[in-house]
């Protein structure tokens, strides 16, 4: 990167070229779009809050991406369904809970009590994984692992096809959760909120307690970790037991705002998740955050904010496009994500 | 650990591109099942490959039987003879889409092919009548998985199916190339009978939608009078056509369309789209799509500032259980149009009747009658060219069971009086609108939706 001067790298170059005919073409397409004022501040603030909402989920799920492959290199492929997992069986409790009168009558309750099973069933299937499928390819190459999960993720699809069926399931809608508050619907701030409150809650648990230090000091070396006496093995289950948690709790709240769940509901947001822990930078917790938030509202608003500018027809069938492009921009100008890769560690 | 990322984000760009192509038919299929399967079914008849033994479960002492006389063969057909042994299933096979949000499409349309052959008494020609099938999902990869594995298995009379355009697309050349003939009772998209594209291995009891979308247009401009629509399509064959016949009929009559948008199959947030089509503001959004992300335009126009009083209508492709299931109350006061029941022949009460006596439910979905058509016309014409030998071995000469069926006229199906265009038309097609008064699937369907036009 620093070789300036003659010892400039050709395809680098070529490379530069491009991303910067990529961003010169969102500087046009935003501009042309401003110009037209065809939406009013309203309306770009409803982008930015439905993108908010759905970059919480994202960034729930890029925890556990993030917090594995600072742990263990990996890169945990089967996230995406350790997150439905949780969503789907919280399913069965919520319309239980419907069914009985229970979500009208105790509404935080139940919605607690679906959080917490959600949460329960996420946990164990990622320890599950953790145990079965990743611990004896430890020290086999990187590739076996990825490819590994790559496996898992369509066993535990599959798995979850046979138990619940292959069709769409319903969550029941939660009257206090109708309406909105200041023009903003009380369901998203119910999302940002609990996603908000679950980041606290990991940043409290890796900064003050014994077992965050354990996973921190493993992530920075294992052998040395080992050494002074950190049970690595229990240590690693804990980070797929707390990537288990965020997936859940995400899973509940994914279920709150678009309310369909199947079997194969986990593997967009799981694509969708790596990207976000890859922008943020992998390996650093708060990157993964705030790549989940970026990429949610970039692909809320880009494609009325550029897309449209540069008149591209039916712009929001490119959504995901905006998603990636931005992945490869980040990698082109930023390899280690916005924050740096493992920047957490590093501080400690 | 640079590359690794490189590898990945290849990954993820490609399945998201993998995903994005879904829509057009850009697969070619492959030569080697046609090629397989238009050689075995004359020559070796009953010798069961892997496939078939799925299908038929004959012993191989029987097939050695058969074979033993092909020298004698009196019947002659250039694209193969399906050969079935005495005491053997005449196969028909579907290829419907029985997974994943869909499903229910698939099934009301399987139970269709099912009640035709019951209707047949089980049997046809002395030959008890068999069904297999495959699960074509609701894509073009479906699709072709489907219609490969079914290519492969000679002793298939014909197929009923798809339940997707998309899949259609891909499928049907695949079944041409094999011989084998197959109707579809749902695939709509004006492409597939279109000339220019047409497969002679393919026809369809199905409405074109050419029809059902001028239908929909002449509805909302007519009757709702709402003179500005936006519509939205996700990329499949059938809602991208459908989208914009509905365009074309609704600007011809007069109205204007302020915004044509697309969203992804898969998509879950719609609101971002749906605030862009509010700052068109229009007072009506067509979006001819699919269970899952029908659900979800439905459920969340409701949450986007702008969309306050508009009308929403949708298609044939949401008329489901599942889909008011997955919009739940918003869906209530919603337009879709269909199949026109009450336009169906006198025999549909007594189908009805059946369909109740056997699944104890009413149909899931619109097209059962059209897939009990296509099945029945499919029987019908193997009734008219089989030739049986002296041995009781049925030979069915595959060319003269695609001509059978084109040459189809005035047939009384149970959908109207089916007449088959060189183009793979069959439909009598009756087009009628219905709107949802309510939001619990359980009170399908007589409670659920309701026919306000013609």
């Amino acid at each position: 990167m620093r070789r300036l001067g003659l010892r400039i790298d050709f395809s680098q170059l070529i490379v530069w070229i491009i991303g910067l005919l990529l961003l010169a073409l969102v500087v046009i397409g935003t501009i042309s779009t401003l110009q037209t004022g065809k939406y009013s501040a309203q309306q770009w603030r409803d982008f930015v809050v439905f993108g908010i909402a759905q970059g919480s989920i994202y960034a729930l799920i890029a925890l556990g991406y993030t917090m594995v492959y600072g742990v263990l290199g990996l890169i945990n492929f089967a996230h995406g369904e350790v997150f439905m997992s949780g969503a789907f069986t919280g399913f069965f409790l919520a319309n239980a809970l419907a069914e009985n009168g229970m979500i009208d009558s105790n509404p935080i309750l139940s919605l607690i009590a679906v959080i917490l099973l959600s949460a329960a069933v996420s946990t164990g299937v990622a320890l599950a994984l953790e145990r079965i499928a990743y611990r004896r390819l430890r020290r086999a190459p990187r590739l076996v692992a990825l490819i590994t999960a790559i496996g898992a993720s369509f066993f535990l699809q599959y798995t979850f096809r046979g138990l619940y069926g292959s069709g769409v399931k319903v969550y029941p809608t939660v009257e206090i959760l109708q309406g909105s508050v200041f023009g903003i619907q009380k369901t998203m701030i119910v999302v940002f909120i609990g996603a908000i409150s679950m980041l606290i809650l990991l940043y409290l648990f890796i900064q003050n307690t014994k077992m965050g230090k354990a996973i921190r000091a493993v992530s920075e070396d294992v052998e040395t970790a080992a050494l002074m006496g950190v049970d690595v093995n229990r240590t690693i289950s804990a980070t797929f037991a707390v990537g288990g948690v965020m997936a859940g709790v995400a899973g509940v709240l994914y279920a709150i705002i678009f309310k369909q769940v199947n079997f194969f509901m986990g593997f967009i947001p799981g694509i969708k998740a790596f990207t976000a822990a890859v922008l943020g930078g992998i390996g650093n917790i708060p990157g993964a955050a705030m790549g989940g938030l970026v990429l949610g509202i970039f692909e809320s608003v880009g494609p009325s904010l550029f897309l449209e500018g540069l008149g591209i027809p039916a712009a929001y069938q490119l959504k995901d496009v905006i998603a990636f492009l931005m992945l490869v921009l980040i990698l082109i100008f930023r390899p280690t994500g916005i924050l740096g890769e493992r920047l957490a560690t590093k501080r400690v | 650990m640079k590359r690794l990322f490189g590898v990945m984000t290849l990954i993820a760009m490609l399945s998201v591109l993998l995903a994005a192509c879904g829509g057009q038919p850009t697969t070619t299929p492959a030569e080697e099942p046609a090629a397989e399967a238009t050689e075995a079914p004359a020559a070796e008849p009953a010798e069961p490959t892997e496939e078939s033994t799925e299908a038929t479960e004959e012993p191989v002492a029987e097939a050695t039987e058969v074979t033993e006389e092909p020298a004698a063969d009196p019947v002659e057909d250039p694209l193969g003879v399906v050969e079935v042994a005495p005491g053997d299933s005449i196969i028909l096979a579907y290829a419907q889409v029985i997974s994943g949000p869909n499903e229910t499409l698939g099934v009301d349309s399987i139970r269709g092919v099912e009640l035709a052959m019951d209707a047949f008494g089980g049997e046809l020609l002395g030959h008890p009548l068999e069904l297999v099938g495959e699960d074509s999902l609701c894509s073009p990869e479906g699709g072709q998985a489907a219609a490969t594995k079914l290519a492969s298995n000679p002793q298939i009379v014909g197929i009923i199916g798809t339940t997707c355009s998309s899949a259609a697309t891909v499928a049907a050349p695949i079944i041409d190339e094999a011989g084998m003939v197959m109707i579809s009772g749902s695939n709509t998209a004006p492409a597939l009978t279109d000339p220019a594209e047409h497969v002679q291995g393919f026809l369809r009891t199905a409405h074109n939608d050419k029809v059902q979308g001028a239908v929909a247009a002449e509805y909302a401009f007519n009757v709702l009078g709402v003179t500005t629509a936006a519509t939205i399509h996700d990329g499949s064959v059938y809602a991208e056509q459908l989208a914009n016949v509905f365009a074309e009929r609704f600007t011809e009559l007069g109205g204007q369309i302020v915004a044509q948008e697309a969203v992804n199959a898969g998509d879950t947030d719609m609101r971002s789209v749906l605030t862009s089509i509010a700052s068109d503001s229009p007072e009506l959004i067509y979006y001819p799509i699919f269970v899952a992300e029908g659900g979800f335009v439905t459920s969340q126009v409701g949450e986007v500032s702008g969309l306050e009083g508009v009308k929403l209508m949708a298609s044939d492709g949401l008329f489901s259980p599942d889909f008011i299931d997955a919009a739940g109350d918003a869906a209530v006061g919603m337009y879709l149009s269909s199949p026109d029941f009450s336009a169906f022949a006198g025999g549909y009460e007594d189908f009805l009747a059946k369909h109740e006596e056997r699944y104890g439910e009413d149909p899931l979905s619109v097209f059962h009658a059209n897939a009990y058509d296509a099945s029945t016309l499919i029987l019908n014409a193997v009734e008219q060219v089989a030739v049986e030998q002296d041995d009781g071995t049925l030979l069915i000469p595959r060319q003269a069971l695609r001509d059978a069926i084109y040459a189809t006229a005035d047939f009384a199906g149970l959908t109207g009086n089916l007449t088959c265009d060189e183009n793979g038309d069959c439909a009598d097609p009756n087009i009628a609108v219905y709107e949802v008064v309510s939001g619990d699937s359980s009170l399908w369907q007589d409670e659920v939706v309701q026919k306000v036009y013609p």
